[in-house]
């Protein structure tokens, strides 16, 4: 098992120079800032079709320019900093929340790797990978980055005079308690399975095809990550952090313009990032040989991105202790008893 | 009847049906079964199926509730009490008030103030007319009470402005002489509203 994690073959592919890797950060901020952007469009969208309702209409056809609408209102907004808040930790904590976005973003494959034509002055035949870096530890890296993003709704709502915000944190705390087992332990089957932490591997396990997805070989495992991923990108059955209904807007109650805005980017940033784990490490990745293995995989992350809305148009969301009993005593459980099934049917 | 019957509330409580909510669990095992086969069943999946239903029949089916409010309106209904009209005579195109004073008279918030005079064939002429519209209730009475139908209540129900006065003189609320063949009779008390087909819906019986 341990030999394939070193055996990682990347000869046939071009050199990856330091300007390359700049780049295709430079793009994937670009990129999924303006994805996360269109997503806010996409879910109002989707979410006012499902309550048989029009959504946003007026700002361009269909609606189509009010993301840039909503940025012109968010970028112009005067920077509060409530009084009897700690500022500096009140500025930090949204940048906390979108920069983990992102940098968990660097060692997931996002778009495919090109090299730029010769004809273009200075960056020619500069190759850009589809991988900012390809760590031999790329799941684990991403999982605690996504992890540490949690600090970002932590701070802020401890940062804040305020009562939402303080309840806010604390779910946080709760949250990340609940699912941060779950996560780890359901994708560690898979990871046993494929013997290695890296997204490459994983795509090349399943590279035979539908039938080799490693869905077919553990469904409890992609429930349960699933699940975990909800939890993780606070999505509608466990938006415990920031439920209206309840408190007002949680960690982010005293937040407005810009700041607010970065927590809405890691937001969606953090969906994207769950979406494509999901669709790498169960669905088969990017398997497909060249440009049509990369629609695929756009179609399996759109589709989890999709799977996002729905279920926050559907499901309602439920309570903290509930979180807490169905992480601790029903997936927590389960997914050890996976990862025991899949350690002895490895082992005969 | 004695007071305590008087008293008791629960009126019919003998004959409600109650519910097959099934039972609580207790033990620690029936507690594990009702969770699983809560898990199995898939009413969260009837759940997305509900909502993706109602996305399909909103994209293909144009089965879409929202009105575009400015652009387009409702049908409101004729017993609608907004803006009031002065109607004219579709003979002669002469104003239908007769200046009987009976609205002036039983307008309960005393808004309406009229002054007539007699003109050179001894018939009634109005002088001056005017509803003061921070004041109406738009209750209806002076329509209602109105015996030559010349005092209406109109369809126009959009009177935000600077100056209500800017509803309320005579000339504003008279119907213009060039658009008397476009002039609305009416319908009278009990007229249901031109949608009111659309809106029936069948009576669910499966309460």
């Amino acid at each position: 098992m341990t030999t394939t994690l070193t055996e990682h073959i990347v000869t046939d592919l071009p050199q990856v120079t330091a300007v390359g890797v700049i780049i295709k950060a430079v793009i994937i901020l670009a990129v999924i800032s303006a994805i996360a952007g269109f997503g806010t469009y996409i879910e109002r969208k989707v979410l006012a079709f499902m309550q048989r309702r029009l959504g946003p209409m007026h700002v361009g056809p269909y609606g189509l320019l009010q993301i840039a609408a909503d940025g012109i209102k968010l970028f112009t907004k005067e920077d509060i900093v409530p009084q009897n808040a700690n500022a500096f930790i009140f500025k930090i904590a949204p940048v906390i929340t979108a920069a983990t976005a992102f940098i968990a973003l660097s060692a997931v494959p996002v778009f495919p790797d090109f090299t730029i034509p010769d004809f273009i002055p200075l960056l020619g035949g500069t190759f850009v990978p589809s991988i900012a870096s390809d760590l031999n530890i790329g799941i684990l890296f991403v999982l605690g980055m996504m992890a540490a993003g949690l600090y970002g709704p932590l701070l802020a709502g401890m940062s804040q005079a305020n009562k939402w915000g303080i309840i806010g944190a604390a779910r946080t705390a709760v949250q990340f308690l609940s699912y941060e087992v779950v996560t780890g332990l359901s994708i560690l089957a898979p990871i046993m399975l494929v013997g290695s932490l890296s997204f490459v591997d994983f795509n090349n396990y399943q590279a035979g095809g539908i039938a080799d997805w490693l869905i077919w070989k553990q469904p409890v495992a992609f429930v349960l990550f699933l699940i975990a991923g909800f939890a993780e990108t606070n999505r509608t059955p466990f938006d415990l952090l920031e439920h209206e209904a309840e408190v007002v807007s949680g960690y982010a109650t005293e937040y407005s313009g810009m700041r607010w805005g970065m927590f809405f980017i890691g937001e969606y940033a953090n969906m994207i990032t769950v979406s494509v784990i999901a669709s790498i490490v169960f669905l088969g990745g990017y398997d497909a040989a060249g440009a049509l293995g990369w629609l695929f995989i756009m179609a399996k992350i759109a589709f989890f991105f999709f799977l996002m809305l729905w279920v926050r148009a559907a499901w309602p969301h439920v309570r903290p202790d509930q979180l807490m009993w169905l992480c601790w005593k029903v997936l927590m459980p389960l997914a050890v008893v996976n990862i025991v099934i899949t350690a002895i049917v490895m082992m005969v | 009847m004695s007071l305590e019957q008087f008293k008791n509330r629960n009126v019919g409580v003998q004959s409600y049906k109650t519910l097959d909510v099934g039972t609580t669990p207790e033990t620690g095992m029936e507690k594990f079964t009702q969770v699983v086969k809560r898990s199995v069943k898939g009413e969260l999946f009837v759940g997305l199926w509900v909502v993706m239903k109602r996305m399909l029949q909103a994209l293909f089916q144009n089965d879409m509730h929202t009105v575009k409010y400015p652009f387009e309106k409702l049908p409101i209904s004729p017993r609608y009490r907004a803006i009031h009209e002065m109607l004219r005579l579709l003979e002669s195109g002469h104003y239908r008030c007769i200046g009987c004073g009976l609205c002036e008279k039983i307008c309960i918030s005393n808004c309406i103030a009229m002054e007539t005079r007699y003109d050179e064939n001894q018939r009634k002429e109005v002088t001056e007319y005017t509803i003061n519209f921070g004041r109406c209730i738009f209750c209806g009475y002076c329509a209602e009470v109105c015996p030559e139908l010349a005092i209406v209540h109109g369809p126009r129900y959009e009177n935000a402005s600077e100056q209500r006065a800017s509803f309320s003189l005579f000339e504003d609320m008279l119907t213009p002489i060039d658009k008397l063949n476009l002039q609305q009779e009416y319908d009278g008390f009990g007229a249901v509203s031109p949608n009111a087909d659309n809106n029936i819906k069948q009576t669910p019986l499966a309460y």
